[in-house]
């Protein structure tokens, strides 16, 4: 690990303005994704702004009906509240489908939606990687992508988002608020908030250098069946090679997004219509131009099963 | 020194950092970064570790695990994998489970720390370390004092009725079962294979409604 800097800080407007006066900081909170990536030097801050003392660690109803949800909150904390249980269980569902009892308890809900993809070519520093080192290559293409992208890749990078809970929250429509140096806030719809590879697989956010995320806000509830389903190697504590999270409304109607597949939580609205014509009708709106290696392409039909059984369970 | 001075020194050692360096933020959006810094940095860190408050100078890269480990003898916690793979760090931190190699020392600053040795010692054990001695819940060792501190939180996680990944309904209390103990459990690794005595020993104290 890289010799850097500390300093802890208590408001949000501070940590921005610190972030501003240091290039090369990044903000820590839980720790679980940036203290493993720097000790392999695939992440090598010269400054840490430690923003555990911020107060975004609640979970606040909003005027419209919906939560808003501390930058802070633990994942442990969030998958247990019992608004979040009760009225947004898809998210409760794939935060416990996600990583293990001690990493909930650390991990947080800022730093799981920017937590970096588990590319084994982007963790082999001896390996091209365009996201690690931009410019040199993708190992990945060439080498073995069982666990890769398949829809929205690029040829410079197939790497996969592993968050199971931004899939949740991309289903649940919901928006990152964020603030800067000079105090200014933005709202960015989650569909918004993760990028597409193309030619800059090392930018993986719209987040500008030193803003920080504050608050994830949730619309109010939609109701409906909510089922998280995660397709992995192991029955626990293992990325997802592919997840469906689905609502479903007594009508038929309902909303999808997919994890493991693509960049970026995998959601295509016009795909939704066609939910009243079964599985395979969503699956190929879905999935449509996708471009699986070989090693990959049993997720094209995996993601049509699995939806398959979704809906079934739904129904049921 | 004291925590305020070290913080000073750091704020200044910032200044002086960053007007060394170029432009070109990587916070948020990830870019080629600036150079790192080449001189280690230190900072005070007081831990309460076990009940007994220790007060520490540390290099910031210092992880919970190697400051338990290596500047205060405490070994119980062990280093397995090093990157929150196997769970052989496990401590209890303010009453939580974590991973302490996946957790600076210096973020930990003023918080209580419980390690197995904590938790019991021989001739006075926890009911989850003597469980576990009954149950034959290990063969070599190496992962067991990640085991007994993650039970301990387990059991507890179960009792404040936090859902898991096999809960039936996530709005219900969660039921002690060995599947919720195994899939609560399984953040720590253990290479001998000793599971099935593990929930034995768990299943004991939890249904003891002693631990």
């Amino acid at each position: 690990m890289k010799p850097f800097t500390y300093e802890r800080v208590r408001t949000p407007v501070e940590a921005a303005a610190a972030a501003a006066r240091s290039p090369g900081a990044k903000f820590i909170a839980g720790g679980t994704n940036l203290l493993d990536l720097m000790k392999l030097e695939i992440e090598q801050p010269s400054h840490l702004i430690d923003v555990n003392a911020l107060a975004l660690d609640k979970i606040e109803p909003t005027a419209d009906g919906g939560v808003r949800i501390g930058a802070l909150v633990r994942n442990t904390d969030l998958a247990a509240d019992a608004r979040i249980r009760s009225s947004y269980p898809l998210l409760t569902r794939a935060l416990v489908a996600g990583a293990s009892g001690q990493l909930r308890n650390a991990a947080t809900t800022a730093g799981n939606l920017l937590q970096r993809t588990r590319c084994p070519y982007f963790y082999d520093t001896n390996q091209a990687c365009n996201k690690r080192q931009p410019g040199s290559g993708c190992s990945a293409l060439q080498g073995y992508s069982r666990q890769h992208a398949v829809v929205g890749s690029s040829d410079a990078c197939i790497a996969t988002h592993p968050s199971d809970m931004a899939v949740a929250m991309r289903a649940l429509d919901a928006v990152v608020e964020t603030i800067d140096a000079a105090g200014g806030s933005r709202r960015i719809p989650i569909a918004d908030f993760h990028r597409l590879p193309g030619n800059t697989p090392q930018i993986e956010t719209s987040l500008r250098a030193g803003e920080l995320i504050t608050a994830v806000n949730l619309p109010k509830p939609v109701g409906g069946t909510q089922i998280y389903q995660k397709v992995r190697d192991r029955a626990s504590y293992a990325f997802a090679l592919i997840s469906v999270a689905a609502i479903v409304q007594r009508d038929g109607t309902g909303r999808v997004a997919l994890g493991g597949v693509a960049h970026k939580p995998w959601r295509v609205e016009a795909a939704e219509a066609e939910l009243g014509r079964g599985a395979a009708a969503v699956a190929t709106r879905l999935l449509v131009d996708s471009k699986p290696t070989p090693d990959n392409e049993f997720k094209l039909p995996l993601v049509e099963r699995t939806l398959g059984a979704v809906l079934a369970q739904a129904k049921a | 020194m004291d925590r305020d001075t070290a913080f000073e020194v750091t704020r200044r050692e910032l200044l002086a950092s960053g007007a060394a360096t170029v432009a070109g933020g990587s916070l948020g959006i990830a870019q080629a970064q600036p150079a790192p810094r080449s001189a280690p940095v230190s900072a005070a860190v007081t831990l309460k570790v076990n009940g007994q408050e220790r007060r520490l100078d540390l290099d910031t890269r210092t992880t919970l695990l190697d400051a338990l480990r290596e500047h205060l003898h405490v070994t119980g916690p062990k280093k397995g994998c090093d990157h929150g793979q196997c769970g052989a760090c496990t401590v209890l931190v303010e009453g939580r489970r974590i991973n302490s190699c996946l957790t600076l020392a210096v973020m930990n600053d003023g918080r209580s720390i419980t390690t197995v040795e904590g938790l019991g010692q021989p001739g006075n054990l926890h009911l989850m370390q003597a469980a576990f001695v009954k149950h034959d819940g290990f063969q070599c060792g190496y992962c067991t004092p990640g085991q007994i501190c993650s039970a301990v939180a387990v059991v507890a996680e179960i009792r404040a009725g936090i859902p898991s990944h096999v809960s039936g309904d996530v709005a219900a209390q969660p039921q002690l079962t060995a599947a919720e103990l195994r899939e609560r459990m399984s953040g720590n690794i253990c290479r001998c294979g000793a599971y099935s005595n593990i929930i034995d020993a768990i299943t004991e104290v939890a249904e003891g409604k002693t631990a």
